[in-house]
């Protein structure tokens, strides 16, 4: 290896989910409808990559590749080099109806994970990790709770201290807060810079808003109406930790406009798609 | 007076007094209800025992049959459920939980369902006689099918996001069968029972019409030979009054077993 290369993997840190030309077809009445198409995209480690675009476009498809749910029809994802095979723990999954478990307590629910085979490593530290995302995510009161008695910001924080306490190195989140009220919302775009500031990962997440997008994340990918396709990928100018001061930085509303705008046009492109063919 | 000592009690001495109260006073309207029709002369009172006969009679037979009547229509109840339910519970299980098996096995468990158990009576005396194991099989097919239904519903409601968290999560089939499907599954098994008692119940006395000498249906079938109303009542209470205790039990060991669950029955 040469030298210039191995300057390189100082300076840019590696890869760790790759979409090489990805496309998906499901099928239909009315045959094969393509969903995905061509979608290259590299996620680098540490990196907050946001994939925005309108609904019912394909983007969830995308997360449920990189998840293991999904086989891609076209190319592939990789993984550290390696397709992606079946979900696994190095994976969390943060879904936006939170899939807390409701026969467990709170503390049950975050030691779940940490008492499957597939994470014996962290059998041993079961009372700390619990303890500790019981914590971290302001759940100690609740921990022999069942998950009837909380709010949906409760349930959400409970979801992802789950996910993170098998300690995953990726963190996929579709749409995570989008059935939550603007205040709650707010406060656990907070609460996930503070916990990914302290316990980084590389992190996909799916959403439709484009405020969310641009405070959480280091890259936006705007993607097209169906099928989704990489329509612009636009970096954010602004570094970690963040705070809800960058919501009055100027280069904060002019990104909004920019990304709206591309947004907006692709709303169109698919009200007009509807038209022509309704699904 | 009494109102007066009622306020004198403490919340939650209170609470409980007019708890009681709530549950007594349905019983108590029932029984005015009674002695009224009887009162009113709108219906020959040879035909209505006095509910004070019927307490008569109902001691008396406690000394006598009665018990053993109890016993043997509980046990029926009892096994019939028992075998219903362990079939019903792995056979409800796959079709609600295997969309293909589903589609395939539908009509089948509804052309069943529809059958009442009674209908099935002359066959089950000429394949099974006329013993016990004849009575079994008629409330072992009412609670199968009660059973049966209420689990493939239960299943099919199980929403698929708990199976994809534990995948997430890295659980295995084995674990996602033990740790996320049998906890979701115990509630609906419960209910299966529950529903399946009370078919059986309501099947006995015809499932006993087959020449039994034992059991609550026989010694109803006994007393309207010699038309002997008050042990009738006698019978059909105590069958109201065993599967409501039932019901009860089962109702209190959910609340113990489900206390996760939003609503319980």
């Amino acid at each position: 290896m040469s030298a210039a290369a191995a300057v390189n993997v100082v300076s840019e840190p590696a890869v760790r989910i790759r979409f090489e030309d990805v496309g998906v077809d499901f099928p239909t009445a009315a045959g094969p409808m393509t969903v995905v198409d061509g979608v290259s995209l590299d996620l680098r480690q540490g990196e907050f990559v946001s994939i925005i675009g309108p609904s019912g476009c394909g983007k969830t498809t995308l997360m449920n590749i990189v998840g293991g749910f999904v086989k891609p029809t076209r190319g592939q994802v990789l993984l550290d080099d390696q397709p992606v095979q079946a979900p696994g723990p190095d994976r969390g999954v943060i879904f936006q109806e939170y899939g807390v478990f409701p026969w467990l307590t709170v503390r049950g629910n975050i030691e779940f994970g940490l008492g499957l085979r597939a994470n014996k490593r962290l059998a041993g530290q079961r009372n700390d990790i619990a303890a500790h995302y019981l914590s971290l995510m302001g759940l100690s009161d609740f921990a022999d709770h069942f998950p009837k008695h909380l709010s949906g910001g409760m349930r959400q924080r409970l979801a992802i201290a789950r996910a993170y306490a098998v300690q995953p190195e990726f963190l996929l989140m579709d749409e995570p807060f989008g059935a939550l009220d603007a205040q709650t919302r707010g406060a656990m775009q907070d609460l996930l810079l503070q916990v990914l500031s302290a316990e980084g990962k590389t992190v996909l997440l799916i959403t439709h808003s484009v405020d969310e997008a641009i405070y959480l994340s280091s890259r936006i990918v705007v993607v097209t109406a169906r099928p989704a396709r990489v329509r612009t990928v636009i970096e954010v100018p602004f570094g970690y930790p963040r705070d809800e001061s960058v919501h009055e930085d100027p280069r904060f509303a002019s990104l909004r406009a920019q990304i709206r705008a591309l947004v907006m046009e692709e709303y169109e492109a698919q009200a007009r798609q509807s038209m022509r063919a309704p699904a | 007076m009494v109102y007066g000592m009622f306020n004198t009690l403490k919340p939650q001495a209170r609470q409980r007094l007019s708890g009681a109260a709530l549950t007594v006073a349905p019983w108590l309207t029932i029984l005015a209800l009674w002695y009224a029709v009887r009162a009113s002369g709108l219906v020959n009172p040879a035909l209505v025992p006095a509910p004070h006969a019927v307490f008569v009679r109902f001691i008396e037979l406690a000394q006598g049959r009665l018990g053993v009547d109890v016993w043997m229509s509980t046990q029926r109840v009892f096994i019939g459920v028992l075998l219903g339910v362990l079939v019903a519970v792995p056979v409800g299980f796959s079709i609600g939980w295997y969309r293909n098996v589903r589609t395939f096995v539908d009509p089948l468990i509804n052309f069943f369902r529809a059958l009442p158990p009674i209908a099935l009576i002359p066959l089950v005396i000429v394949y099974f006689g006329i013993g016990e194991i004849a009575k079994t099989v008629i409330l072992f097919y009412a609670s199968f099918f009660a059973g049966v239904i209420v689990m493939v519903e239960g299943i099919g409601q199980i929403s698929p996001i708990y199976v994809r968290v534990a995948r997430t999560l890295g659980a295995s089939d084995a674990e996602i069968f033990a740790k996320v499907i049998v906890p979701l599954t115990v509630p609906h098994i419960l209910t299966a029972i529950r529903v399946a008692l009370g078919v059986a119940w309501a099947t006995l006395v015809a499932s006993e019409l087959i020449a039994a000498q034992q059991g609550l249906g026989a010694l109803i079938q006994d007393a309207s030979s010699f038309f002997q109303l008050d042990i009738i009542y006698v019978g059909i209470i105590c069958i109201g009054f065993i599967a409501l205790a039932m019901d009860l039990a089962l109702r209190a060991a959910t609340r113990k077993l489900v206390a996760w669950q939003d609503r319980i029955a």
